[in-house]
């Protein structure tokens, strides 16, 4: 992130462009003079800053793809503590579930500011997108997995009907043994 | 916490026992078989003795100035104990072929050496057991002459006794015995032409009195100089109208008995000329004692008049009618009704003159003591005779006291919280300990007259068999209020029955005061007529009472209220109608409704039947009675009469709370329990089997055990332990029953239990369909549905046996149960629910254990910590009430017979409450220092975010 903002700050503050840079010769009503090749041209005058743009956009899209796969190590080590933390309910592995939840469900929330930095007309960030969301997705089912297995989530017929109250009688009765 | 009460019941004997002065002492024994000695000072029970139900007290005398010999069970026990300890010295058993009045005679001079005799006539024989061990020195029998003992006398200062009787109804036996040993030295007989009947009144030691078969001619028979001589002497010579009820009064006067005659008592002596003369007539509310003979062979009396609000005592010397030793008069509260007895006794004042005091008895069974015109002590011995209890909320503490009232107590609270205050944070000095104790000790939190949030503070309202209700406080069980029930005047010996819940204020009727229901019977016939008393539970006041025409064989109370929260009754008469109590037009209109749905049930033990009713019409009569209507019978269960005999029926609590209908077991399982109101179990054995254990052979001995429906009449399950016999104690709560009966092939008490489980509703599993609400779980149901259902049991050996089972209930039903067991001793033992559970098994799984299912033991556990009476005893345990607090997890305990004990139970744990000694104090230090710290680590993370935005 600091170096994208690097990347943007060590640019000019601001520039008027006065090549033309349209490669289609339809736009113009004149057209070029013969012998004139307009790709030589655009190549001679600005071949350095196309360079570093492209290595910029190249680093940036690097980067995203990075950025993206980054909740994978995340998911790992949460299947480890998940392991470790047992299937008994108890402080340490609700703690676990909870954190494991929170994690992709937060990051999901994030998403484009995650991404920001990468915003660039030449990048690509969707792909990125739907990786990063995947993972957190995969987290995100880990962690029900586990509530499951805890048996938080109800999802027995028992956890439905433990709160029903006695159906009520129509009828009613009274009596017994005589009173003495 | 808890509180026990000692009480020992009405009196009927007393002796005292003031020979040795410092130990002022007079020993009773009750109508409840209790034996106590009693501090003359302060009513205090030095020590007591409960004997069992059927070891009725026949008579009580001291012997040897240091035994109190006692003669029970109809005569046929004889035992001393230990004056100053009470412990029981020796006991015998004297036998005898047939039955009579038992007589107990302890005379002081027939000695030998150390030794003196005493006299007991029972069984139609006289035994003579020496004081010392009890031996029996001689017998005779005179059962086998046929006569009837009537009185056994001492002839002054010698050996010898005379012993009188009738043979049949006409002649007169009368025996000279040598009471040494047993000789008999002359025996006269006579034949009276008139008959006699009724009993015989000692007039002197040579010369008795009573009635020929007409009652209307008073019969004196001397035996002296061996020689039987009658003389007849017509009531109305002596001027008095001899028609309607006469009888002659046991008492001890010398030369004078009394005779009662319709409404009163006439005081008649015997002339020196052998002529009787009436001395003085008085009403029968007056009551007289025996002779009590004091210096010298002077004798005195005393006779208890009513007059208005006092009773008048006066203490007269024998034989001197108008001469008055003592006279006093004192107050009396008119709730205590009538003096019923009166027992005198005499001290020697500092001026060596006689003083006197009375022990008196009154109609509600209350004990005072009186003594130079005051009542020294009282004792409400009423309580120990307790019929019927029920609860009663207090009232709600009231908003608008008065200014300086609420100044003195909010700086009383200042006060005493300062006080708390230190105490917690050890800064008190031993003056303020002592006042924090005092605070305690005094705990008036506890026994304040209003609600509490907890709903632990309530009234005990108890009706006895003195027809008196009293409303003791369940914070320290003091009696609030009593009354004695008001009695009319057409009804002459009215006995109660039974208390309802009449009126509970709840929500839109809080300004009435709730009202309980009275339901009592004029005589003891299911016959007679019933009476209805309402009774205000706030002021103790008899806000109604009613005489009704027709009889109450059973009470049911409706799940229905009016407008004012009265709960409507239906009373059942011996004609099978039922009447509709409060007769009020609403009454009849939320009846009219529910009319189709209302059934009731009789078990006819007697005959082995059980029928099931449904309200058919109001009554025909000639009579137009709106709220009468007559029934027909829908089913009935006939047990046949040579195999089964019906000896327990017990169904559920009307008011009992069930929190769900749905067991999950481990598996995630789920079972659906069978709950209905209108369930019944009854026990039957085999009519061989039905008396004590040990009268039948296992082989000719069964129970069998129904759980009947009582609405359709279907027996729902039906099992049978053979070898079995009781007698069952049950107690039916939610889905599940626990019965308690004797195994005579294993020589072992057992337990069982049946639980029953809704088959048809155990489709019910698909989630989906539950977490949309797509089932008819709860949806009325009709016992005409006839549902599948399942019963599971298990059975346990259980060491002891029973007098009393009931269970634990809590406000909402979501607290497990624990069954109290009121055992043999008198004790309460607590037992966990989960102990009787049929999923026991030997080897339960991990998944079981993780629920709580208890590996399978052949027998339950006693654990000594989970008495719930400690180490106390409820003597002559009868009843055991649990009523829920308004705290989930608490349940109040109510136990009652001689004794009353009360406690509060907790069958898992206080888990809704925090426990008494919680250091409030720590908790707000707590709070207070993490609100400090959220404070100040806020301002520091502002400073320091204002920081990074300057840089």
């Amino acid at each position: 992130m600091e170096k994208g903002k690097g990347v943007m700050g060590s640019g000019r503050r601001w520039a008027v462009d006065f090549t033309d840079n349209s490669t289609t010769p339809s736009t113009r009503d004149i057209a070029d003079p013969p012998g004139f090749s307009r790709a030589s041209q655009d190549q001679d005058d600005s071949t350095l800053s196309r360079q570093k743009k492209d290595a910029e956009a190249n680093w940036k899209s690097q980067k995203a793809w990075e950025v993206a796969q980054a909740p994978f190590k995340n998911l790992m080590m949460m299947g480890f503590m998940m392991w470790m933390a047992g299937s008994t309910v108890h402080l340490f592995s609700i703690g676990i579930t909870f954190s494991a939840l929170w994690q992709p469900i937060s990051a999901l929330q994030g998403v484009g500011k995650v991404f920001e930095p990468y915003k660039d007309s030449k990048v690509d960030l969707l792909g990125p997108k739907l990786l990063f969301i995947a993972l957190n997705l995969g987290g995100l089912a880990l962690g029900v997995w586990k509530l499951n297995t805890l048996g938080l989530l109800p999802t027995h017929a028992s956890d439905w009907v433990s709160s029903l109250p006695p159906a009520l009688e129509v009828e009613y009765s009274g009596g017994g043994i005589p009173l003495q | 916490m808890d509180w026990h009460q000692q009480y020992i019941g009405k009196v009927k004997h007393a002796v005292f026992h003031t020979q040795k002065t410092g130990r002022k002492r007079v020993v009773v024994s009750t109508e409840e078989n209790v034996i106590a000695s009693l501090d003359l000072r302060h009513g205090e029970i030095f020590w007591r003795h409960v004997l069992g139900i059927n070891d009725v007290v026949d008579g009580i005398d001291i012997a040897l100035g240091k035994y109190v010999i006692t003669l029970s069970s109809d005569g046929s026990t004889l035992r001393a104990w230990n004056l100053p300890d009470g412990q029981m010295v020796w006991e015998s058993f004297l036998r005898g072929s047939k039955h009579s009045k038992p007589l107990l005679l302890v005379p002081t001079n027939l000695k030998v050496d150390k030794d003196s005799l005493i006299l007991v006539s029972s069984k139609g024989c006289l035994h003579a057991v020496s004081s010392i061990d009890g031996e029996i020195l001689w017998t005779r029998d005179f059962a086998a002459e046929s006569v009837e003992v009537q009185q056994v006398i001492q002839l002054d200062e010698s050996d010898q006794i005379y012993v009188v009787g009738y043979a049949g109804s006409s002649q007169f036996h009368a025996y000279q015995i040598n009471a040494m040993n047993g000789e008999l030295l002359n025996h006269e007989t006579a034949a009276f032409s008139g008959g006699f009947v009724g009993d015989v009144a000692l007039v002197s030691s040579d010369t008795l009195v009573t009635l020929d078969t007409t009652r209307s001619i008073l019969v004196t028979v001397s035996f002296k100089n061996r020689k039987i001589a009658f003389q007849e002497t017509h009531l109305s010579n002596l001027g008095e109208d001899s028609s309607g009820m006469v009888e002659i009064l046991p008492s001890s006067l010398t030369g004078m008995f009394t005779v009662k005659i319709n409404n009163y008592k006439l005081f008649i002596r015997l002339t020196s000329e052998d002529k009787l003369e009436v001395v003085h007539k008085v009403d029968h509310e007056t009551v007289v004692s025996d002779a009590l003979v004091f210096s010298e062979g002077k004798e005195a009396f005393a006779v208890v008049e009513h007059g208005g609000s006092k009773v008048d005592i006066t203490v007269k010397p024998g034989q001197d009618w108008n001469n008055n030793l003592v006279q006093e008069s004192i107050e009396m509260d008119h709730q205590r009704g009538l003096v019923h007895k009166v027992f005198i006794n005499n001290y020697l004042r500092t001026d060596r003159s006689h003083g006197f005091r009375a022990l008196i008895v009154m109609e509600d069974h209350s004990l005072l003591l009186v003594q130079q015109g005051k009542i020294v002590w009282n004792r409400e011995d009423a309580l120990a005779s307790i019929i019927d209890v029920t609860t009663s909320e207090l009232p709600v503490e009231k908003e608008g006291v008065s200014v300086a009232k609420v100044e003195h107590s909010l700086f009383e609270w200042l006060k005493g919280h300062m006080l708390k205050l230190k105490g917690t944070l050890m800064l008190a000095s031993p003056e303020d300990v002592a006042a924090i104790q005092a605070i305690r000790l005094k705990s008036s939190e506890k026994s304040k007259m209003t609600r509490d949030h907890n709903g632990f503070r309530k009234l005990l309202i108890v009706l006895t068999k003195a027809r008196k209700i009293f409303a003791l406080h369940s914070g320290d069980g003091r009696v609030v209020w009593s009354l004695l029930l008001h009695k009319s005047e057409a009804c002459d010996s009215p006995t109660e029955l039974n208390l309802y819940q009449w009126q509970t204020p709840h929500h839109h009727a809080m300004d009435e005061n709730p009202s309980v229901l009275v339901v009592g019977r004029c005589g003891v016939s299911s016959k007679a007529p019933a009476i209805l008393s309402f009774v205000d539970t706030y002021t103790g006041k008899e806000l109604n009472s009613f005489d009704l025409v027709h009889s109450a064989v059973q009470v049911m109370p409706l799940p229905f209220t009016d407008s004012t929260e009265q709960r409507l009754h239906l009373l059942v008469d011996d004609d099978r109608r039922i009447h509709l109590y409060p007769k009020t037009s609403e009454a009849i209109s939320i009846f009219q409704q529910e009319f189709s749905n209302i059934y009731w049930y009789s078990v006819e033990a007697d005959n082995g039947i059980i029928k099931g009713h449904a309200v058919k019409s109001k009554c025909a009569g000639e009579v137009l009675d709106d709220f009468c209507f007559e029934t027909r019978v829908l089913w009935s269960i006939i047990f046949p009469m040579e195999s089964e005999k019906i000896i327990a029926a017990v169904s559920r609590k009307q008011n009992e709370v069930v929190h769900t209908q749905a067991k999950v077991t481990s598996e995630q399982d789920v079972m659906y329990k069978y709950i209905s109101k209108n369930l019944l179990f009854v026990a039957t054995v085999a009519p061989k089997a039905s008396g004590h254990i040990g009268s039948a052979d296992p082989d000719e001995a069964w129970l069998v055990v129904y759980l009947i429906d009582t609405i359709t009449g279907r027996i729902l399950h039906r099992m049978t332990h053979h070898g079995a016999q009781g007698p069952v104690h049950a107690v039916l709560s939610e889905n599940w029953v626990v019965y308690h009966y004797f195994n005579l092939r294993a020589h072992r008490y057992e337990m069982s239990v049946t639980e029953i489980y809704d088959q048809s509703r155990a489709e019910n599993k698909d989630v989906l369909k539950l977490v949309l609400g797509k089932h008819n779980l709860t949806a009325p149901v009709s016992s005409y549905s006839r549902p599948e259902i399942t019963t599971k049991s298990q059975t346990y050996f259980f060491t002891h046996s029973v007098k009393a089972v009931a269970v634990t209930s809590t406000a909402k039903g979501i607290t497990s149960k624990q069954l109290l067991i009121g055992t043999i001793g008198d004790q309460v033992l607590a037992l966990d629910k989960r102990f009787l559970d049929p999923r026991r098994s030997i080897n339960p799984t991990q998944a079981e254990k993780e629920e709580g299912i208890i590996p399978l033991a052949d027998s339950l556990p006693i654990i000594p910590q989970s008495y719930v009476t400690h180490s106390l005893k409820v003597e002559g345990l009868r009843g055991i009430l649990t009523v829920p607090a308004k705290l989930e997890s608490t349940t109040l305990v109510f136990a009652y017979g001689v004794d009353l004990f009360y406690t509060r139970l907790a069958p898992s744990r206080t888990y809704d409450s925090l426990t008494e000694d919680f250091s409030y104090a720590l908790l707000l230090l707590t709070i207070v220092a993490l609100v400090a710290a959220i404070f100040v680590t806020w301002v520091l993370s502002e400073k320091k975010e204002l920081r990074e935005k300057w840089r």
